[in-house]
Parts: C-alpha cells; structure tokens; sequence
C-alpha cells in the first residue's frame, strides 16, 4: 500500500448545519430547468424549441464548438420556454415534467467490452461527457485529446460537505463500472484519493484504479491538490478530472441503459431547520428543495455548492448540473456591526490570532460558526505576506501566481503553474485574504486569457 | 448605535456622486467604515470571508506600538528633569506628563499631514481610504530625536508620503519604508537637527517649547551610540548624560537618550512578543535580524581592533534603533521578502549590515535606518531567487516527464 500523503496546509472551517444521514425523496416538480451558465466556457446551441416533447436523455443544447457534446435533459416533459436574455444569449430553456418520467434508451453494456472511442461516444451522446472537465483550464474535457491520467478524489472536505461514504451506500456496483468506464478513457492510470479514514466497503472495494490515500485539513479533498502531490501537471499535459458522485451517472448508463442524475443532494447551512440530504434531480428548483425547511425572516444566500466554491443562486433559481450540496447562509446585508474590525468577536472566525478563534477551537473543538456573507472589509493592495502559503499545500507559490494572474502576466502564470490550478484551489486564500481580493475570479479570467492565448 | 446609524444613512446623499459635498465622499466612507463594518456580501468566489481586515492589522501594529510609545513618552521627561537636575524633586506623573506633552505635537503633526495626504489621494484616485498611514505616522515620530522643529517633520512626512508612496501607487505598492524614508529625508536634509549631542534631549521650558533651560554641570547629550563612534583609545567607557557610566541593565531598560520610541528594549520586546503571538508581524524576520546582527558581532568581538568591536553582544543588542527597527520596521510586509526563505535572509542581512554600519563606519553611528532601507531594494531580489527556484524545479520537471515511464497498468 502507498504510505498515506499527510496534508499539512489547509483550514477546516466548522460551520453549523452540517447535513444528517437521511434523505427524503423530492416529490413531482413543477418545472425543470437547464441553466448553460453552469457549463462554464460552452457557447450553447439549442436543438429544441418550444413545445417539443422530450424523453431524460434527449439533447436540449449542444457545444457550439463540439457539437459532439450534448446536454440532455434530466426530465421526461414539454419544453416550455426557451429564455434568452440580452444580446440573445441564453438564459435557461424550461421543461414541465411528466408525472412519470420516461427515459430514452440506451444500450446495457460492460464498459470494458467498448473501445476508448466507444466510451466517449456513449457518453456524449447520452449527455454524461460534461461531468468530466480537464485541466488545464478547468473546462468541460475536449474529448479528442486523451488525458495523461483522470483523477477522482473520493472525499469532500469543504466545509458542511456531502459524505461519500454515506452516499455511496449500496452502489458499489454503479460506482465500479462508471470507474471502468473512466479506465478506458486514459492511456494513463486513474486515481482515486481516499480519506485515511476511509470507512466506506463501496470505496475501498474498488478495482482497477490506483487507490491513494491522503489525511489532512481541507483541500486535502481538492482534487487539484491531489494531482499536485500524486504526479504534477506540466505544460502540455492534459488530465481529467471528474466528481466521485458523478460517476455514479455514468455507472448507471451502461447498467440500466438509462441517463438517470437523480443524486442525494446536502441541504447545509446554518440557515437550514433541519439540514438533510434530499434525493433530487440537477434542475430542480430550488423552492422545492428548501420551501418550509429555512429561515426566511432574513435574507438569505443560496449556494450551489459549498460556501467556498460554491456559485450563487436566486430562491426562486434551479440546482446547478455540479451541485451535490446546497448552502444556504444569512446574507448579512441587515448587520451593522459597529466598530466590528476592533471588537472580539467571539462568535466570529478567523485563522487571525488578533481574534480568539484558535483558542476556541483548543477549548471548544465542536464550536460551530455562522457566518454571514459579508467581506468585512475593504479590497485592498496585497500587504500581508505568507497568508495564502498557510492553507495552499501545493508545491507552488500562490501569493506569487496570483500577482501574475493580476497583472496578466502570461508567462509568468505559466512558469509559476497556472496549468495545474482550478479557482477552486484558492477558495482558501480568498477566504483568509486580509485585502480582500478576489482570488478565485482572478485565477478564472487568467485561465480563460491563457485559454484564449493559446488557442485551446 | 442606532441612532448614530441612522445619521449616517441620512448624511450619505449629501456625500455621495452629486450630493454637496461629493468632493469629500472618500472621507465620509472612510469614516463610515471606521465607525461601521461594512455590509457589503461578497459578489464572486467564497461567501464566507475571514473576520480579518487591514484595519485590525494596522491597529494591532498600533497596539503593539503602545509600550514604546509610554516608554519614549516616559524617558523623554525623564532626561529632561535629569538634564536639569529637577529629577529627584519631580513627581512620575509629572515627568511623564512633560515628555507625553513633548511628543504630542510631533504624533499630531505627522498624522495630520499625512493622513491629509492620504485622504486628498484617495478622492482624486476614487478609492477607499488605505489604512497604512495609520502605522507610519506613529512609527515617524518614534524615530526621531525630540529635539526636531515641527515644520521639518511636516516636510519630510509630505516628502516620504508623496513620493515614496503614493506615486508608487499607494500602499501595498511601496518599495521603501515610508517612515524610514522620513528620517532617512531629515537625516540628510538636517543633519544638525538629526545627528550630533544637542538633539536628544529637549532643555526647553515647556514641553519642548521656549527658551533653553540651563543643564546642569557636566550634561553631554550624545547617545551611547554617538560616544561610541567618536570613542578613541583601547576602553569604551559609555556614560549617561550626567557621566554616570552605562550598565547592560540601563541600556535594556532603556532609559538612555536616543529616538524618542528607540530606547527601550524591554517595551520594544514587549511590542514584539504582542505581535508574534497574534501573527501579525513576522517572527522569521525578527529572529533572523536579531541572529543576523548578533552573529556579527560575535564575528566583531573575535577579531576586534578598537573597544567598539569588543561591545559585547547583549550590549550591542539592546543599544540604538536596532531593536526597534527589527520589530517594527524589518517586518512591513510590503516591503520585506514576501517568500517564507526570502524572509530568513532578508532579516539576517539586515542584521548583518546594521551591525557593520554602525560599528565600522564612522560616519554614521547608527546603521539601522540605511540597512533596512538597502534590504528594501534587496527583498525583491532575493525573492525573485526564491521564486525562480520554483520556477526551474517545475522545468525540470515538464522536462523529465517527457520521457513518460509509466504506462498503462490494467487493460
């Protein structure tokens, strides 16, 4: 067995309303939406127009650019709206479900059997090949360039984070031939980072992937900090890299022979009465997912996703296609702290020792936080020095890096890693940043120049 | 609160884009975000932010600052009743009150030209008001002797805020120190009213005001350091102003003339260990200037060829800005090394240098001040050594990796 990989840097961030192991089952929605924007870099095509019945399976919009790629609806229904907003750019195209869904039928196979080209095509065609992105660039994978290696972290350690091992549950079978099907794909290995811990029988039963192990604070389950620890990116190489729970969609197609995303989604957050998970399908609404289970007499941030990387949603907005945990936070706008950046701020964490945070979490290591959404405080000039260093345990200079994606540096991005980071990797240096700067927008926009530059 | 809350909400049109006094909105924010946290939420990336902001940084420094300040304020009176022969007959309160009195006007004078500054460039620039001179404009008075005009203070702290700051793009933009460009600017400027034996203590009636009250017999002002540098012959005998000579425990205590925050270790210290352990300065750095400048003058003391060479370490330490500037001016962040191994030599250096300037250089009795100045420019470069390093380990690596040794294991 490899020695297990010891993540000394990062920060775990205890927030209240952390999910508890049961799931309920959302009943009938009312409307199902696909939202382009959380495929991020994809200019969409719409292949359908109002009123067109629609199987789960069947294409609402394809790649522009790789028309290959489809992105299929979820739902068996009627198109009813396709929404444009300015410029016609494409807001979201809805579907009114059918009481029973239907699905479009695809062939039962063994993955194994398939050539490589075999695989890919199955998963275009059937809407799965957006889960799997790459890096460079942290884009949906050009599915004409095999990747180097495909790693999977099998763990979540963002704050208030699904638990794979209770998700995974019983779908050991899922989980096993969605990861076969990722082996085809990679001339290379595919990696799969365990927890030390790592108790789930689904997890540690696995084959034909190398298994990894990892301990540590978050983003030990980043699966960019894995990459950086197992075999770094380097320039002109490609990896992939998809969600562990989104490999269960793909185990499923060739199982069943069906495009079926329902997924255990975690409601969290400090806002959440009763914080759970909830078997869900990508699109839902959100007023069916958290109508009577939160705090409504303040405002409220939605997030799909964690409240690190996570993106923003509206109450009245869908479930992301990637969200496998739903936040919801106090928005903070209401609060007037007074003198607030003098004060003590029990309730309040930092990873500052100008606040009693750490002497907290020595005496009260179950202490959980709520914070709001608030920067509390003004973007600045970078001043402190070494802050990102403490929570970013990859073999690259963050602080540095960020300075290049600043000033748009193009080769100096390159040769300080720009390839082997996703913005996800910097939630952390956001979240500590005393200058409050955007990190993770500015990583964004660099890999999209870098992206652009290079003609990839 | 609620109601100070709502005076600000009806206020805020008339400073606003528009409103009468637009010409003053960057003042009112700044105000506003002094009195009130913003309740701005964030509008990309992470939505938790970490309580932690440039302001309770700067304060903390200010914090961190308060010993040194009653210290100086302290030792200011107290050389001036010593000068004067009152001391026995002089109450604390009252010796402290004349030397906080005497300071007083040089922390006004240097917060309200600076801040001046500060405010009128946030509004042409359309930016929040940056907190940094909030430091700088208590470190300047710190640095300098009591005896300074104030109108020299005013000058040079516009010189230093202007162009050795806000024309490289404000703070966070600095390639020096701000507050050491101050006294570097009335070092070279006014030497006489910088440097020599007549600065250091104030004889003036009132609070450093007035006519010069007469010292008694046998006063000298120099600094130890100042003795030191003229000293001749094979013996250094430091002496207090009155001719007392100069115990270990005098010059840690600090109760020596010298820059009004400079001479006490103890409360530098004190300030220091404040800092560490609220991570707000870095330790590396003041390890590694305390190591630097110790090693050499262990290395001094070895192959020493006058008396000044022979000042053993815990003396040398404790004697001039040494301590101070390796507390509080090393440890800018913005202009130190920003690289964790970039910090280990840029401290020792610093120390390093100090101690060589001011033991074998004549010309200056204190090395503090250039030292660290020098190390400013130095910073980068030993960053960019350090990043390179990184670089070329990540070449080296896209190299090797083009000769792929793993292949596929299961098919």
């Amino acid at each position: 067995m490899v020695p297990v990989q010891t993540i000394k840097k990062g920060l775990d961030i205890n927030l209240k309303g952390r999910a508890a192991f049961e799931t309920t089952t959302v009943g009938g929605i009312d409307s199902w939406s696909m939202i382009p924007t959380d495929y991020y870099g994809m200019t969409p095509k719409v292949v359908v127009k109002e009123g067109d019945v629609v199987l789960a399976g069947s294409p609402l919009m394809v790649d522009k650019l790789k028309p290959a790629i489809r992105f299929v609806s979820a739902v068996s229904g009627t198109v009813t709206a396709v929404v444009r907003g300015e410029k016609r750019a494409l807001r979201n195209i809805l579907v009114k479900p059918d009481f029973k869904t239907d699905y479009l039928v695809f062939p039962k196979e063994n993955p194994l059997d398939l050539t490589p080209e075999g695989v890919k095509i199955r998963l275009c065609e059937s809407g799965l090949w957006p889960y799997i992105k790459q890096r460079p660039y942290d884009v949906i994978a050009n599915p004409d360039i095999p990747p180097r290696a495909i790693f999977v972290s099998g763990f979540d350690t963002a704050p208030l984070a699904p638990d794979y091992t209770y998700i995974l549950k019983g779908k050991g079978v899922d989980l096993q031939t969605g990861l076969n099907a990722l082996t085809r794909m990679t001339p290379g290995l595919v990696f799969l980072s365990l927890p030390e811990s790592c108790e789930s029988a689904e997890l540690r039963g696995v084959q034909r992937v190398e298994t990894r192990w990892f301990k540590g604070p978050h983003p030990a389950g980043l699966v960019g900090v894995q990459i950086n620890h197992i075999a770094p990116i380097n320039k002109g190489e490609v990896v992939w890299t998809i969600n562990l729970l989104d490999v269960l969609f793909i185990g499923r197609l060739f199982n069943q022979g069906r495009v079926d995303l329902t997924r255990q989604l975690a409601v969290t957050g400090p806002e959440v009465i009763r914080p759970s998970y909830v078997s869900c399908l990508p699109g839902s609404p959100l007023s069916a997912l958290v109508d009577g289970n939160v705090y409504k007499e303040i405002p409220l941030r939605y997030i799909n996703g964690n409240p690190l990387s996570g993106s923003r949603v509206e109450a009245e907005g869908y479930l992301s296609a990637y969200a496998t945990q739903l936040t919801v936070l106090h928005e903070g706008t209401d609060t007037h702290e007074m003198l607030g950046w003098v004060l003590p701020r029990f309730n309040q964490f930092s990873t500052s020792r100008t606040y009693f945070s750490w002497l907290t979490k020595c005496l009260m290591p179950e202490k959980a936080y709520e914070p709001d959404t608030r920067i509390l405080g003004g973007e600045r000039a970078l001043i402190m020095s070494g802050e990102y260093d403490k929570v970013f345990p990859m073999d690259i200079l963050p602080e540095q890096l960020v300075r290049a994606c600043l000033t748009k540096d193009l080769e100096r991005m390159e040769q300080l890693g720009i390839y082997e980071v996703a913005p996800e990797d910097f939630a952390l240096c956001e979240y500590v940043c005393t200058s409050k700067i955007e990190v993770q927008r500015e990583i964004r926009e660099a890999l999209d120049l870098l992206k652009r530059e290079n003609g990839d | 609160m609620k109601a100070l809350r709502n005076l600000l909400d009806k206020l805020k049109p008339t400073f606003s884009e528009g409103g009468k006094l637009s010409a003053l909105h960057s003042v009112f924010e700044g105000f506003e975000a002094f009195l009130f946290v913003s309740n701005q939420t964030s509008k990309s990336g992470v939505h938790i932010h970490d309580s932690i902001d440039s302001k309770r940084v700067m304060f903390w420094v200010i914090l961190g600052l308060v010993p040194t300040l009653l210290f100086g304020m302290y030792n200011t009176g107290f050389q001036h009743y010593l000068a004067i022969g009152l001391f026995e007959q002089t109450s604390f309160w009252q010796v402290f009150g004349w030397g906080a009195l005497s300071v007083l006007p040089y922390i006004v004078v240097s917060y309200v030209v600076g801040l001046g500054i500060e405010f009128i460039a946030a509004q042409i620039k359309k930016e929040e008001i940056q907190e940094g001179f909030l430091v700088t404009g208590l470190l300047i008075p710190l640095i300098l002797p009591i005896g300074i005009p104030l109108w020299m203070v005013a000058v040079a702290t516009a010189f230093s805020v202007i162009f050795a700051k806000e024309v490289f793009g404000g703070t966070g933009y600095n390639i020096f120190n701000v507050a050491l460009i101050t006294r570097a600017f009335l070092f070279f400027a006014y030497p006489t009213k910088m440097s020599g034996s007549n600065v250091w203590i104030s004889l003036n009636e009132y609070f450093g005001f007035g006519n010069a009250v007469p010292a008694v017999d046998g006063f000298s002002g120099a600094t130890p350091l100042g003795q030191a540098a003229v000293a001749t012959g094979s013996s250094l005998h430091l002496t207090s102003p009155l001719g007392n000579p100069l115990s270990w425990w005098d010059m840690f205590l600090g109760l020596i003339p010298g820059s009004i925050g400079e001479t006490s270790t103890l409360a530098i210290l004190l300030g220091g260990i404040f800092l560490i352990a609220t991570g707000v300065a870095s330790w590396k750095i003041i390890l590694s200037v305390f190591t630097g400048g110790a090693a050499t003058i262990l290395v001094f003391n070895v192959f020493a060829t006058n008396a000044y060479m022979a000042v053993p370490v815990w003396e040398q330490l404790c004697l001039g800005g040494f301590a101070f500037g390796a507390v509080f001016m090393a440890t800018d962040p913005v202009t130190s090394s920003r690289t964790e191994t970039g910090k280990w030599i840029y401290g020792f250096l610093i120390g390093v240098l100090s101690m060589i300037l001011r033991v074998l250089n004549p010309a200056y009795p204190e090395g503090m001040m250039l030292s660290i100045l020098f190390m400013n420019i130095f910073a980068k470069l030993i960053d960019y050594y350090v990043v390179q390093h990184n670089i070329n380990k990540r070449l080296k690596r896209a190299i090797l990796s083009s000769n792929p040794v793993k292949t596929t294991l299961y098919e």
